[in-house]
């Protein structure tokens, strides 16, 4: 199943392979993950990892956030600067796999991918705002010449009149573009720092730098 | 920023001559022939340079047989196996794309030798 880690991205750098080939790669940091509990097939029918990741104070939780903290014993940090987990995520796993973690224990990505391992990303998108259909839809508007006035950056006729007398469903119109939960699949893992909880995947991953990711097992690919 | 630097600090190359756009350079570079690896010398004027970590690019400039010719190279790659400077050139710009236009004596570029 798609076992799953949460990071956060740090940026885009490029690095070389022995043959001099230089590989674009989006660095993910992902210490930190903490395991904050499980999902059971006897208790809730499914077996999941629940994922926290990234810290904030205590005092900013609410009440019952505080509370499932307290129950786990899950609250991070010295008396008086205490901190808990700020995202919480459930990832998917088999039964077997969720046997080897414990509650309570944090690690990050080495300890389930490896070196040209395939993964899916999962983030939001970096928001662009009410855009036309040129950025949205990739139209390719009009023509500058040929007397063209006032419409360079049109999306054209919605469609024809009598029929089908409707506008077809998906028709591309300007609208709301970005800030949405957008996933790549299959991008490959090119390097893992184990010390720094680093994890270098190829190519370029959704939103903005400092956002959250999922990074989850491929789930199209044979491993 | 701080993850990013660490990542790219352990492809970069330890040591990369100082030079500027304006400088004259003889790259040596290795090239592959089926199984055999060579190194091919590219002499020519320094027409821009691109500062960014890992990713930091320079371009080569030369006129062979009256065509110029451009090669953008990237700073680190291990490709590279040295970068001569020949000649140091003053320029008071950063980015020559004016000897694009230029040819014979009016491309040349007045010496910094001493500065």
């Amino acid at each position: 199943m798609a076992e799953g880690i949460l990071g956060q991205k740090v940026g885009m750098t490029a690095i070389f392979t022995a043959e001099g080939q230089q590989i674009p790669v989006t660095v993910v940091s992902t210490r930190g993950n903490k395991v904050l509990g499980k999902r059971t097939e006897q208790r809730d029918g499914y077996t999941a990892l629940i994922l926290g990741f990234g810290d904030k104070s205590a005092k900013r939780a609410s009440k019952p956030e505080l509370g499932f903290f307290k129950k786990g014993e899950l609250v991070d940090g010295a008396e008086g600067a205490e901190t808990v987990k700020r995202h919480i995520r459930e990832f998917r796993i088999d039964g077997a796999t969720l046997e080897k973690f414990q509650v309570g224990e944090s690690f990050a990505a080495d300890r389930l991918f490896k070196e040209a391992d395939r993964v899916d990303v999962t983030s939001t998108s970096k928001g662009r705002g009410f855009t036309g259909v040129m950025k949205r839809w990739n139209y390719r508007g009009k023509h500058a010449g040929h007397g063209t006035h006032e419409y360079f950056r049109h999306g054209g006729s919605l469609g024809s009149n009598t029929y089908p007398a409707h506008v077809f469903k998906n028709k591309g119109m300007p609208g709301q573009y970005g800030n949405e939960r957008v996933t790549i699949q299959n991008l490959k893992v090119v390097g893992i720092d184990a010390e720094q909880g680093l994890l270098l995947i190829q190519g370029g991953i959704p939103g903005p730098n400092g956002c959250i990711v999922q990074v989850k097992r491929a789930i199209k690919k044979r491993h | 920023m701080d993850a990013l630097t660490a990542v790219e600090r352990r492809y970069l190359k330890s040591a990369t001559p100082e030079f500027r756009p304006g400088d004259t350079l003889r790259v040596h570079v290795k090239i592959k022939e089926g199984d055999k690896e060579r190194v091919q010398a590219f002499e020519g004027v320094c027409i821009r340079r691109r500062r960014a970590g890992a990713r930091s690019t320079f371009t080569v400039r030369k006129v062979s047989y009256g065509i110029g010719v451009e090669r953008i190279f990237v700073l680190h790659s291990p490709l590279i196996e040295q970068i001569e400077v020949v000649k140091r050139g003053r320029v008071r710009r950063s980015r020559l794309y004016y000897l694009r236009d230029l040819a014979g004596k009016k491309a040349r570029i007045r010496s910094r030798d001493g500065a």
